[in-house]
């Protein structure tokens, strides 16, 4: 087992974390779900150990995973793999933090994608009671702003060019709270017309697992949410941000954004209003989310040395096309 | 004129020109030779004169599908495959 970024010792580490869960030995051979530069995810039998990224909050990530083992959030989040006798959920492995999960099913890149069933389940997030939370950890700020502040300070690591002088035009656009997440007045700005609610942060398709037990009353196989590490109170409509940002981008089949929206609504979902348009309720969050993308896929496309392509190219017009747009309004 | 049918009595009428004979019992119309094409000629020439039914026209959607900046139009270039990746990406934390 080889991994590009990690140390062994780390792997090592969280394959023995995973095996006091994965029930009675010979522990299984630790497989390598996901490696970026900054998240390490291994599958060990039938559990999941995620090492998140250096720098997180051990503090939020703790509030982060009980809010995931809550019971309001049940059928709606998977819940996490919390150790049999009590005791902390989050350990320390190689100086990282690493949670356990239940292993899932992602959604098939090649297969069809269950746009509808992601609509409802972020409309159930959002839809949440706050009061029905256990909030003696504290509720942190979802982490979307945070993310988009993260890529931003990386991208100034780089070299000018055209296309990053888009993304920062764009960027300069959004307001101040989209990416600054100290600004003491957070919790005004995010709430807007939608009020704050229990925000996923990062979604995207590889956000969802298919599970036997989903814990909802029907107790048939069904999709869960996964990945608690920007989980948060925020505005709804960060949610939607990232699919809007695409479908602005024209790098969406022409259906699938309707189809996704209306299966939000359908659900009772907050960020946009029924019968109504949903650009003005999404445009700050598809707008960051287009920056933060671009931003991404340059940063990528210069990592692996190549030119951009069709899809990075696509979200840097759009930034331009931002920028333009309220240079001129 | 006897029908050839039920040999009830025919009526010669004339339609736009055209001779045909109807049977007063059982309404059956017979033809002559090129009557039929010619009534065939008369209806494509009607046709042609009414302008077509327009199509119904499809209802206009209730709010744009994209915003002021979006890439109209936005199905772009996707049908030829250039974008066919754009969901392929939606995988991981662009």
């Amino acid at each position: 087992m080889t991994t590009t970024y990690s140390a062994p010792s780390l792997l090592a580490g969280m394959a023995a974390l995973a095996g006091r869960w994965d029930g009675p030995a010979p522990v299984s051979e630790p497989v390598v779900l996901a490696e970026r530069a900054d998240v390490l995810v291994v599958r060990v039998g039938d559990v999941v150990v995620k090492a998140h990224r250096p720098g997180m909050d051990p503090a939020a990530l703790r509030a982060r995973l009980s809010l995931a083992a809550s019971p309001a959030l049940r059928g709606i989040v998977l819940p996490p793999v919390l150790p049999a006798g009590g005791g902390p959920g989050v350990s320390v492995v190689d100086g990282r933090l690493v949670t356990v999960w239940p292993l899932g099913r992602p959604v098939e890149p090649a297969g069809p994608v269950p746009w509808e069933e992601a609509g409802r389940l972020l409309a159930a997030l959002h839809r949440v009671p706050l009061p029905a939370l256990d909030a003696s950890a504290g509720l942190p700020r979802c982490g979307a702003a945070a993310r988009l502040a993260r890529t931003m300070r990386e991208l100034e690591r780089v070299g000018s060019s055209p296309a990053v002088s888009e993304i920062r035009r764009a960027h300069a656009t959004l307001p101040r709270w989209a990416w600054t997440p100290a600004d003491p007045d957070w919790r005004g700005a995010e709430g807007g017309e939608a009020g704050l609610v229990l925000v996923h942060g990062d979604w995207h398709l590889g956000q969802l697992v298919r599970r036997a037990d989903t814990g909802r009353p029907a107790g048939e196989p069904g999709w869960l949410l996964i990945d608690v590490d920007d989980l948060g109170l925020g505005t709804p409509s960060w949610d939607l941000g990232r699919i809007a940002a695409w479908q602005a981008s024209g790098l969406l089949p022409p259906d699938v954004w309707e189809r996704f929206l209306a299966a939000y609504r359908g659900s009772g979902g907050p960020a946009v209003s029924e019968g109504r348009d949903p650009w003005p309720a999404v445009d700050v969050a598809a707008r960051a989310y287009t920056v933060q993308s671009a931003a991404v896929a340059v940063l990528r496309a210069g990592r692996e040395g190549r030119a951009p392509d069709e899809v990075d190219s696509a979200l840097v017009d759009a930034c331009r096309r931002i920028a333009d747009l309220h240079r001129s309004g | 004129m006897q029908c050839p049918k039920c040999h009830g009595p025919m009526r010669t009428y004339n339609r736009n020109g055209v001779q045909i004979e109807q049977c007063d019992m059982c309404r059956g119309i017979f033809l002559d030779f090129g009557e039929l094409e010619a009534l065939t000629r008369l209806e494509s020439q009607w046709a042609q004169q009414v302008p077509p039914a327009p199509a119904p026209a499809p209802a206009p959607p209730a709010y744009p599908a994209q915003p002021a900046w979006g890439a109209h139009p936005p199905q772009g270039h996707y049908h030829h495959g250039h974008r066919k990746h754009g969901v392929s990406r939606l995988f991981y934390s662009s």
